[in-house]
């Protein structure tokens, strides 16, 4: 019955399903079969022998990572870069939208919104290269603390100054295009209310406190969500850009551990492992912000 | 008339102060580094301080940049990935978002699971890596195209604005004869240039700002493309060997305004282009959250 049914239909929809054939090749080979190949993480994976024929380990790299002293520093690290940057970093377009909001000439607004979006275009290669030439000994942000008097600090090679160049580089180049969801939010919320709260007298800070920001509350919730569900991403490509073997101590991230690993020292099997505990690990943060949510202010992914 | 109180005014006022700050420091480093392009090396290099204009003026950081065989070659293996990648994008991007825009398809719900699911489960750096090796693309500008020929996200934007297209339409080009591929191409795309200027931009700006994948996947020089390149001239100052034997032989003067000039001429054409189809920006970033 299912057969035929879907015969026809496969004979009735034959361009269509010409056209989706690509596609489907395309996410059989560039997704499927390297998520089917993170078994080599189970495996010992040796070139020669292949994916498919290496042989078979069990659970000895993750025992390897969770027995290895880089476990606990890599996890850490990764924590605290992305504790840091949800603190500082997600109420930052939440807070430029809120303003944004307020201003009187549409003009100025849409420059601002022009200039700050501009930074979410540069590549990370040359925003590193701006880190990097900022914070060089002879830079400039060392030339304004020698003008004052300060000692000059060579900011990439310190450990206690890596998350701070991270999370502010992270602001300067994400805080204007963060704005638009919350701008489209701000402009759903009902007229009404202001004028009902001008009556009132309520003042511009009473208005965004008790009017604009109920308003974009479920925006806010979504988006936190999906922050939380990605609390153990920290990209590599801004870190292996700008840190050194000096400052693993606090740059090192899951990421970033997997990449020297994996790439560049080949572990491969080894290195999988640590990609596929970090995914799991994710996935349930996820699920779990989500039920939450759900629970707490009804706000969910599905 | 609405009359402004006096708190009010006294909030405008500080909230443009904040946005005028904010201006400043989202516009000067880029400033800092094209006034630097425009230096005299020597110059730069012994100045201290904020840069307010450029020390001097030369072209030579330019120059040096439209001589150097590599930073020329890394603009045209990028053209080349810009110009097929897009074709191979757009092509399938276009072809999944018209399929699961379809009714009446059996198997479209399937196919929608078996498609967002790669949103949440991915393989991870090493398997990937593994795999597009497997396949003999190590060494070959389509190691830089392939893999990443279809961004999911991308794809049910475009899904959602074919959907919002009447049926109607489709219904009377099918009682003309046309086939689902003249109805894509000669109804549905033009009725979606929004949606497709946008496409183009996200996919554009991610081909031409990758320089990851190229790293793992190229050992052969020639075939770098540009951010690769600049960033093997950044990392020049405490790395030498980067560059290996193409290793730029100028002084160090035209060196140092070198990388800027590079950094300016990669970043440029994106910053000029963009303001133009930022008016599209909101509903791509929209029509994502939502489905995302």
């Amino acid at each position: 019955m299912l057969k035929t049914r879907l015969g026809k239909d496969l004979l009735r929809n034959k361009w269509l399903y010409l056209m989706i054939l690509p596609v489907l090749v395309y996410y059989v080979m560039f997704h499927y079969v390297p998520l089917y190949g993170t078994i080599i993480a189970f495996k010992q994976f040796v070139p020669a022998k292949g994916i498919w024929g290496s042989d078979w380990v069990g659970f000895k790299h993750f025992e390897q990572f969770f027995s290895s002293i880089y476990f606990f520093r890599v996890i850490k690290n990764t924590l605290l870069m992305s504790f840091f940057n949800l603190l500082f970093g997600f109420p930052a377009p939440i807070i430029l939208a809120l303003l944004l909001n307020e201003l009187k000439s549409p003009r100025f607004r849409r420059i601002t919104q022009t200039i700050t979006y501009m930074p979410h275009f540069i590549t990370l290669v040359v925003v590193a290269g701006i880190i990097r030439y900022f914070t060089l000994s002879d830079g400039l942000i060392n030339d304004v603390i020698a003008f004052f008097g300060g000692a000059r600090i060579s900011f990439l090679q310190q450990p206690e100054s890596f998350r701070p160049i991270y999370i502010i580089s992270e602001i300067w180049q994400q805080i204007g295009w963060g704005t638009i969801i919350y701008l489209a939010a701000i402009s759903g919320v009902d007229q009404q209310q202001y004028e009902a709260a001008k009556i009132d007298g309520a003042t511009k800070l009473q208005q965004i406190r008790h009017v604009t920001l109920p308003g974009i509350l479920p925006t806010i919730m979504i988006m936190l969500i999906l922050a939380l569900g990605n609390i153990m991403n920290v990209g590599f490509e801004k870190i292996i850009l700008l840190y050194s073997a000096s400052i693993y101590e606090t740059a090192d991230v899951i990421s970033t551990y997997v990449y020297r690993k994996g790439i560049l020292e080949f572990n491969y099997s080894y290195s999988a492992a640590v990609g596929l505990f970090n995914s799991v690990i994710n996935f349930s943060i996820l699920l779990l912000a989500n039920y939450f949510s759900k629970r707490v202010s009804k706000n969910s992914l599905w | 008339m609405i009359r402004t109180s006096r708190g009010e005014r006294i909030f405008d006022f500080f909230n443009a102060v904040i946005m005028v700050l904010l201006i400043i420091l989202t516009l000067y480093p880029l400033l800092y580094i094209l006034f630097s392009s425009l230096s005299e090396g020597n110059r730069l290099i012994s100045f201290n301080g904020i840069l307010l204009w450029p020390q001097g003026f030369s072209l030579e950081g330019y120059k040096a940049v439209l001589n150097n065989p590599t930073i020329l070659s890394g603009f045209r293996n990028t053209l080349f990935i810009l110009v097929v990648g897009l074709v191979i994008n757009m092509t399938l991007t276009s072809f999944g978002a018209y399929f699961l825009s379809r009714d009446g398809v059996l198997l479209r719900k399937p196919i929608m699971f078996f498609i967002v699911f790669t949103m949440f489960f991915q393989g991870g750096l090493v398997p990937f890596y593994l795999i597009v090796k497997s396949y003999g693309l190590l060494d070959s500008l389509w190691a830089l195209i392939l893999p990443t020929a279809i961004s999911t996200f991308n794809l049910i934007i475009m899904r959602t604005y074919f959907m919002a297209i009447p049926k109607e339409i489709e219904e009377s080009a099918f009682l003309d004869g046309a086939g689902h591929f003249t109805i894509l191409f000669r109804i549905f795309i033009p009725l979606s240039m929004p949606v497709v200027a946008v496409l183009i931009l996200y996919y554009g700006v991610g081909h031409w700002n990758s320089w990851f994948n190229a790293m793992i996947f190229l050992q052969n020089q020639d075939l770098y493309p540009i951010q690769l390149v600049v960033r093997n001239i950044i990392l020049e100052n405490d790395n030498a060997s980067m560059l290996g034997t193409t290793t730029l032989v100028q002084s160090r003067d035209v060196a140092e305004t070198l990388k800027y000039a590079a950094i300016i001429v990669t970043t440029a054409p994106i910053l000029m282009l963009y303001p133009f189809l930022q008016k599209y920006f909101v509903k791509g970033v929209m029509v994502g959250a939502l489905k995302g």
